[in-house]
């Protein structure tokens, strides 16, 4: 790990502003997944600032009858919160079938979001990577590439790596806002759908955040009600990522929306392919899935995919 | 609570040699990859923290970088939680600051001034077991030991998780009281790796002390 200074600010304003004005800097949360990637040198501060003196760790009540949630609030928190558990299951499901107890206590709703990708080629500092080393290749599309965990749709020729966020997808099932403060001190609100872009050519450009911009609180609006489930396949029962999981909400009347983890580099849903579910999984993964660009490892997730909310949707 | 190990020369203590000979190399591969533009700390890359341990407040200087694994185990001398992957993957730290679980290997050591840690150390002594302590005992619950600590506060910790209504991956309905059932113990105990395999020792433990103060 690199050398750095470290400071924790009071109030997000001075937080914001010492990120501005200190080349270099970092904000750090939980530290689930920032001091993992520091000990691999894969990230390298020069000056940490710790946000955990913040405040902004409750869930509050919002005038329309959603929640306000601070982006301190740690996943064992979120996911055990009665009025979560009540009327937005789909996303204590999410929560809980991420990562262990362990690391669910210390990581944040923030960080959970800006979590990176698990990549392999991303966290093998021997391989190249565009997004870790702009411009030095993809390993995971070399021949011979390990590439059976990787992304299916909304990747590029430049990276194929995946968002590995299981709450990230009951977030924008459900439609979640995130509130920031920016390096100025202004503040503003950019919808879940927008936070996390594509990699196009420019894989290690990840987020709609400006650089020091810093993410206070998740807001969720007024529950939507319906059948709620989050549906998680892996290659072992507990503490896995997903090769793919589905959100699920659907209405008695048969409507509802999808949003799909583990195959693209940011939560995966389309309003066109939520109009689909009435008629059924196939109908809604031929829109929700074209344009699929799978590698040979990895093209068993569209059949993943629509087997598993085929099979959700028998249950709801 | 145990006396500081004093650090004999044995097997341990020269791969710690080789290892400081390594980091010199390490050291001096690193200092010329950086470029003269790459930012810099801006200020102390040492802090001073008072950590309460095992309900004794210790007072350390450490380098920013130290996990609050290694001011644990290399700054305070408390050697019962144990350093298995270090990359939050093994369980093998786990201890509890301000009465939750984490893994110490995933947090630094100066985000920690004032908090109340309990580890390993502090549950109980060989002369005064803490129940669960007792029932890895009883039920054979481990072989090379290596990740019982870790186990062990993990285990505690998930009877507790469980009675305060926090739900699992397992869990059936979320808004009714969750049973203490081996689906739930396991669920809950996936991040502590056992390489000895003695997880269904491990869960009669747990279940035992569960039974024991139902």
């Amino acid at each position: 790990m690199r050398a750095f200074s470290y400071e924790k600010p009071a109030n997000p304003s001075e937080a914001v502003a010492r990120a501005a004005e200190v080349e270099g800097a970092k904000f750090l949360a939980g530290g689930t997944n920032l001091l993992d990637l520091m000990k691999h040198e894969i990230e390298a501060p020069a000056h940490v600032i710790d946000v955990n003196g913040l405040g902004l760790d409750e869930v509050t009540e919002t005038e329309d009858g959603g929640l306000r949630i601070g982006t301190l609030v740690t996943n064992t928190a979120l996911s055990a919160h009665p009025r979560i558990r009540r009327d937005y299951p789909v996303l204590t499901r999410a929560i809980a079938a991420g990562a262990t107890g362990q690391l669910r206590n210390k990581a944040t709703t923030g960080g959970n979001l800006l979590q990176r990708t698990r990549c392999p080629y991303f966290f093998d500092t021997n391989m190249p990577c565009n997004k870790r080393s702009p411009g030095s290749g993809c390993g995971a599309l070399t021949e011979g590439a390990f590439s059976r965990q990787l992304g299916v749709i909304g990747t590029s020729s430049s990276c194929i790596a995946t968002h590995p966020s299981d709450m990230a997808v009951a977030m924008r099932v459900l439609d979640a806002i995130v509130e920031t403060v920016t390096p100025s001190g202004m503040t503003r609100e950019i919808a879940v759908e927008d936070l996390h872009l594509l990699p196009g050519d420019t894989p290690e450009r990840e987020t709609a955040l400006m650089p020091g911009e810093l993410i206070t609180h998740v807001r969720l609006p007024a529950p939507v009600g319906g059948t709620q489930a989050y549906h998680k396949v892996r290659d072992r029962a507990s503490y896995a990522f997903a090769l793919v999981s589905v959100a699920l909400v659907r209405q008695a009347d048969g409507t509802g929306r999808v949003a799909l983890g583990g195959v693209a580099p940011k939560p995966w849903r389309r309003a066109d392919a939520d109009a689909q579910l009435p008629n059924g999984a196939a109908a809604v993964m031929s829109v929700l899935l074209d344009g699929a660009t799978p590698t040979e490892e990895n093209a068993f997730k569209l059949t993943l995919a629509e087997r598993t909310l085929a099979a959700m949707l028998k249950e709801a | 609570m145990s006396p500081p190990i004093g650090f004999t020369l044995r097997r341990r203590t020269l791969l710690a040699g080789t290892a400081a000979a390594a980091l010199t190399h390490s050291m001096t591969r690193d200092a010329s990859a950086q470029t003269a533009e790459a930012p810099q700390p801006v200020g102390p890359q040492t802090s001073t923290v008072t950590l309460v341990v095992n309900g004794t407040p210790r007072e350390i200087t450490v380098d920013n970088r130290v996990s609050l694994l290694d001011a644990l185990r290399e700054h305070l001398k408390l050697t019962g939680t144990k350093k298995g992957c270090d990359h939050g993957q093994c369980g093998a730290c786990t201890c509890t600051v301000n009465g939750e679980r984490i893994n110490a290997c995933l947090s630094l050591a100066v985000m920690h001034d004032g908090d109340e840690i309990e580890t390993i150390e502090g549950i109980g002594q060989p002369d005064n077991m803490d129940p669960m302590q007792a029932a890895f005992v009883e039920q054979d619950g481990f072989q090379c030991g290596y990740c019982t600590p870790g186990q062990i506060q993990s285990a505690r910790k998930v009877i507790e998780e469980i009675r305060a209504g926090i739900p699992s991956h397992v869990t059936g309905d979320l808004t009714a009281e969750i049973a203490m059932t081996d689906a739930e113990i396991r669920e809950r105990m996936s991040g502590n790796i056992c390489r000895c395999g003695a997880y269904a020792n491990i869960l009669s433990a747990i279940t035992q002390v569960a039974e024991e103060n139902a």
